[in-house]
């Protein structure tokens, strides 16, 4: 049986499932998207420069669930600072209980079926699956019509969490191919404060395919930072989702660090549904071998006042290619917005590739709008200025490189997080 | 210490330079003067191994080294420095941080130990003492958002740092008012040991009150026309460089 | 995009908004039916029609199988669907494919062309003869589909340069129409180019030979007057080695209720050392307030640097058509070639434009330039789509792009599209785009200087496209400031 048709077999028999109505009707609609849209080819626009096919082609064990993975086995991939972080743990696209730490008061940490049955009913119909209005396609689709031991978490009103939420999605490709479908759904309360890092691992040589959506409200006032880290092996493929509604006053900073793996997709939403929010986006894609990283935004501006920043960085070696594709909206209401987008690419390599299509959609007058995009190598006269100081040719670009990376490691607020990955970069960079 | 002969060099197929003969001795400050466009930029490009220009004919050897082999680095590891007419900026990296690679690459080129942080800040506390350098200045990004005092207050700071042999100053008072210019050019006079020469490139006299010459020399169409001691600055200042071209023009066609 | 969850957008109304409303409201000058009898093919397509076509203009057996070919693959091919522009399915069985103004003899000279196109041509301020002579300007005019006379032929004859329409091209210089013609935009390019192949009635031919500097302005002028038909014409440019041609082509149609098509193919091909510049100013009959008529202009446009050092410009203004559908591109094939593009799109009332360029960067040391000016008013959508790539090979290619676009009214929309393809690493591309409004600040500082709203916002929108207005030749640009003017009379934001 092919992939799709064990998508196909898995997605009917999930329609049974009964835990609650919201689940089930939203299992159900995207089961009929899925079976409208299919998985994108290429001639889907936003698909244009990410070919899922391979993927799809391959083998999967679809037989693997969240204990095929040790506690000592997990221990080896911690992040930095864990000790002081709050830890989830999705084992095969499915949360694991036992493996993850809360030691946060102020987080409520719960299966999405059981929150979706209970006193947070209104929060699950109100903005789970929010993002297919977004994604109109077939694998954000697959992900819901497959929906199951997803997560909710809930960030009270008014706390200020001071330990971060980590959030690990392993993936066990020990004695085979694994495909795995987290599913999460944040809700930060008025006024509340959170930190979120998210990391991918692939444990053993086969391959993995992950499609990841989390869905993040902020409520009035409150205040997230979200961080981002990719950095599996070249035998591991991703489509990850991160969609945030901001209401009244929300804050959203958001940073997304790809560095190694095979496909990898990243859809970043910031849905600017209130008035006076401000998101900033940050990314660097610091690329080698085959790698393919492919960052898509969204950010809508329905309402009025709202501020949005993004800068994305690539550096690209090898045969590694960098694909960004930011849109921006404002809808005719979202007056006095101000919205401005960055992307900057350096191809180290005549086997590097950059795609880049930075998009504005514009339907209010009174508003600041602009972004840009460049694509280029290191500046000539910022190496000889570096070498007429003595500094030899492959250090000076080497610290070029850095500079250049350091306004994206700058947005890490996490320290633990910030110098782990800058030691990342510099250790890539003495290798090169 | 530096001698150059003969020397031709261009860019993108013209020839800037066209037979530039001069030696510079340890101790001596040499000025090279001339009028816009006379090539007095590209010779100090040349010399510290821009990549861009070509040298076509001539040599110029640095402390019995053939100079026109070695990269730029190299010649600045060998003693060479370069005060730019525009400092680059680079976003993201620190000044410190810059200063102490480059000092310790310099250190490694001429078979010294790296210093370790100690000796660096100690080292770095006398030098910013001396250039009266703000320390805040070294903390920000490499000459990111620096004023153009502050940015060739920071070329001094680094010669400084980098102890070279021969400094070349190119248009090193270009946008500075007066005392910026005096705060530079103190700077240099500090700096400036018994072994170690100067060569000043500047379109103006002004810089000369401060750095005083031993020697000064009109370049005017790639060749150096008129050669004489520090009263020619002032001469230059007085009648302007018309009389330098008319002279120069009709020696040409004689 | 749904967003049936969010909360309801509210919409705010003010009375700024009311009184720009009113004073957008300006009327297409150049509306008019010319009288004259015309020679028609029956309405709709299929290979009887092309055939038609074909033996009307008296074609050898090539060029008919040359239009069998791309009718064919035609009827293969679907619309394009991924332009950001919306309109109601076009029956192709509708359209008349071919329509002649109808003319006994064919005119000796021009001396002796049907007074009343004369007259067409007058109202449009272009004099076939005296007029353009003074300026120098030799002109091509094509009504509905068919070239009636080019002014100036003997003139440019003298020098080795043929500048006739591609009838006569087809007839008298058949080696070079075989060997260019679809060289640039193969029949099968895209579902508009295939069916102007197969259907195209006329159009210029433009040769220029070795070394030869083209001394005046060639210029085209169209004009779609019949009823119901469609106007493709299709144009050639060869710039051999060393040459030089600057051509400009004007456009406009009567007001009719109904929508027009246009589907024009123009092909460019620049030899080592040559430089071609290609000016437009369209002004197509954009359809009434309300969204009435107007033309559905789909166009292909391309250029390629064959030779090393050559050089292509495109200026364009657009300002009419109720939908525009064009991308002027450039292959830079050839080493140290350039191309550029430069671009005024106007769109009000209910107009759409999807308009951009693609420049493809093949050869070593290119370079390209792409400046986009839009200007929304009104109900429009004005979308700039552009595509810079560079390919592996191609060493140190250069590309600057700056797209701004000015929104006045909170009714339009403005899109920007770029595609940025770059797989060699010494490669320069940089792209910039802003959105702005004209402030009340502006305005208040020229009403306190004596100048009325409506002169200050013309003088603000010909200063916004001031650098591409720059790039026409001078006989155009006047009359482009005033299309302008014209098109956003009274939108004041």
């Amino acid at each position: 049986m092919s992939t799709i048709e064990q998508l196909n077999e898995k997605m009917e028999s999930l329609q049974q499932m009964e835990d609650g109505s919201s689940l089930k009707t939203l299992r159900h609609e995207a089961f009929s998207e899925f079976r409208k849209n299919g998985v994108p080819t290429t001639r889907h626009e936003e698909w244009k420069y990410t070919r899922l096919g391979g993927i799809m082609n391959k083998d999967y064990n679809f037989s693997l669930d969240r204990h095929s993975i040790s506690k000592e086995d997990f221990d080896a991939y911690r992040l930095p600072g864990y000790e002081e972080a709050n830890e989830l743990v999705f084992i095969n696209g499915f949360y694991s209980g036992e493996m993850s730490k809360i030691i946060s008061e102020e987080l409520v940490v719960m299966p999405l079926e059981r929150a979706a049955a209970g006193e947070y009913e209104n929060i699950i119909t109100t903005y789970l699956g929010h993002s297919r209005n977004y994604l109109v396609d077939g694998i954000n689709a697959m992900n819901t019509a497959l929906m199951h031991d997803g997560v909710f978490v809930f960030c009270k009103k008014n706390a200020d969490t001071k330990h971060p939420v980590y959030i690990y999605n392993i993936q066990d490709a020990r004695s085979s191919n694994v495909f795995s479908q987290p599913r999460s759904l944040i809700y930060v309360s008025q006024n509340a404060k959170m930190q979120i890092v998210e990391t991918y691992i692939t444990i053993g040589q086969s391959e993995s395919f992950t499609n990841q959506v989390m869905e993040v409200v902020t409520m009035q006032d409150a205040r997230i930072e979200y961080y981002k880290i990719q950095k599996d092996h070249v035998q591991t493929n991703a489509v990850s989702t991160t969609h945030i509604i901001q209401q009244e006053r929300g804050f959203a900073h958001a940073v997304t660090i790809s560095m190694d793996g095979g496909i990898v997709r990243n859809n970043l939403n910031f849905i600017m549904c209130a008035d006076h929010g401000e998101s900033h986006m940050y990314g660097l894609y610091f690329l080698q071998c085959n790698t393919h990283a492919d960052n898509h935004t969204i950010v809508d501006n329905i309402r009025p006042n709202c501020l949005s920043n993004q800068l994305y960085k690539g550096i690209l070696s090898g045969h590694s290619t960098g694909v960004f594709n930011g849109k921006i909206f404002v809808r005719q209401a979202a007056q006095k917005t101000n919205a401005y987008q960055s992307n900057k690419n350096i191809l180290m390599s005549d086997t590097a590739t950059v795609n880049a299509k930075p998009q504005l959609e514009i339907f209010a007058d009174d508003v600041k709008c602009s972004h840009g995009c460049t694509v280029g190598h290191l500046d000539d006269e910022g190496l000889f200025y570096l070498q007429s100081r003595g500094i030899p040719e492959t250090k000076a670009r080497a610290l070029l490189i850095h500079a250049f990376a350091m306004d994206i490691l700058e947005q890490i607020y996490l320290d633990p997080i910030r110098k782990y990955i800058d030691q990342e970069i510099s250790e890539r960079l003495e290798n090169e | 210490m530096l001698s150059i002969k003969n020397l031709h060099a261009g860019i993108e197929g013209n020839e800037i330079l066209k037979g530039i003969n001069l030696d510079v001795k340890a101790g001596e400050i040499h000025a090279i003067m001339g009028p816009n466009g006379s090539g007095k930029s590209t010779l100090a490009s040349v010399l510290a191994g821009r990549p861009e220009y070509e040298v076509t004919e001539g040599s110029v050897t640095f402390l019995g080294k053939d100079l026109l082999e070695l990269s730029p680095e190299k010649r600045a590891g060998e003693g060479l420095f370069l005060g730019f007419q525009y400092p680059v900026e680079i976003a993201g990296l620190s000044t410190i941080n810059f200063i102490k690679t480059a000092v310790n690459e310099v250190r490694k080129y001429r078979g010294e130990e790296p210093l370790d942080s100690v000796s660096f800040l100690k080292m770095m506390k006398e030098k910013m003492a001396l250039m009266n350098m703000d320390k805040a200045l070294l903390n920000r990004a490499l000459n990111e958002g620096f004023s153009g005092g502050e940015k060739k207050r920071n070329e001094v700071f680094q010669m400084a740092m980098l102890e070279p042999k021969l400094s070349i100053l190119d248009e090193t008072d270009s946008g500075l008012d007066i005392d910026a210019i005096r705060i530079v050019a103190n700077g240099v006079n500090k700096i400036k040991k018994e072994d170690h020469a100067v060569l000043v490139v500047t379109h103006y006299q002004r810089l000369l009150d401060f750095i005083v010459p031993d020697f000064v020399h009109v370049l005017y169409k790639g060749r150096i026309v008129k050669s004489g001691g520090k009263e020619l600055a002032l001469e230059l200042e007085e009648r302007g460089y018309d009389f330098i071209k008319n002279e120069y023009e009709v020696e040409a066609t004689a | 995009m749904k967003t049936d969850v969010l909360p309801p957008i509210i919409q705010e109304e003010s009375d700024d908004r009311a009184v720009i409303e009113k004073t957008v409201q300006s009327e297409y000058k150049y509306g008019f039916v010319t009288q004259i009898e015309t020679d028609e093919a029956p309405m709709g397509l299929s290979e009887e029609i092309v055939r038609f076509i074909s033996d009307k203009k008296n074609e050898p057996a090539w060029m008919l199988e040359w239009r069998l070919k791309a009718y064919h693959q035609w009827l293969k091919m679907e619309m394009p669907q991924w332009a950001n522009i919306h309109y109601p399915k076009i029956n192709f069985q509708d359209i008349i494919y071919y329509s002649a103004p109808k003319q006994k003899v064919k005119p000796k000279s021009l001396d002796e062309v049907d007074p009343e196109l004369r007259n067409t041509f007058e109202k449009l301020g272009i004099s076939l003869a005296e007029q353009k002579r003074l300026s120098g300007v030799a002109v091509d005019a094509v009504i509905d589909s068919v070239s009636i006379g080019t002014s100036f032929r003997e003139q440019l004859a003298e020098l080795g340069i043929i500048f006739c329409s591609m009838s006569e091209a087809i007839k008298e210089h058949p080696e070079l129409v075989q060997k260019y013609l679809s060289s640039v935009v193969p029949v099968t390019d895209n579902f508009f180019a295939a069916l102007n192949a197969a259907v195209f009635s006329d159009g210029s031919f433009c040769y220029i030979p070795k070394g030869v500097h083209c001394p005046m302005e060639l210029s085209t002028y169209f004009r779609i007057n019949a009823e119901n038909t469609g106007q493709f014409e299709r144009t050639l440019i060869v710039a051999e080695e060393g040459s030089y041609v600057s051509y400009l082509e004007g456009c406009t149609a009567p007001m009719r209720d109904e929508n027009q098509l246009h589907a024009a193919v123009v092909e460019l091909i620049a030899m080592d050392h040559s430089e071609i510049k290609y000016s437009t100013v369209q002004n197509w009959y954009p359809g009434d307030k309300d969204g009435n008529g107007g033309i559905y202009n789909f166009v292909t446009k391309r250029g390629i640097c064959k030779g090393h050092h050559a050089k292509i410009s495109w200026t364009q203004v657009e300002t009419g058509s109720a939908i525009t559908w064009k991308y002027p591109s450039v292959i830079l094939k050839g080493d140290y070639s350039i191309g550029e593009f430069y671009s005024v799109a106007v769109t009000n009332h209910h107009q759409q434009a999807d308009t951009g360029t693609k420049m493809m960067h093949l050869g070593k040391n290119t370079k390209s330039r792409i400046v986009s000016k839009g200007i929304s008013a009104g109900l429009s959508n004005n979308s700039y789509r552009g595509l810079v790539s560079v390919s592996k090979h191609a060493d140190h290619a250069r590309n600057y792009s700056q797209c701004d676009s000015l929104l006045l009214g909170d009714r339009c929309g403005a899109h920007t599209f770029p595609y940025i393809e770059v797989k060699n690493k010494s490669a320069l591309v940089e792209h910039e785009a802003t959105t702005s409004k004209i402030g009340e600040d502006q305005i208040f500082y020229c009403n306190q200087r004596g100048i009325s709203t409506e002169t200050a916002v013309a003088l603000i929108v010909n200063g916004f496209a001031r650098e591409v207005m720059n790039n026409l030749p001078m006989e155009f640009a006047v009359e482009a400031q005033k299309l302008l003017a014209i098109s956003l009379e009274g939108s004041v934001g």
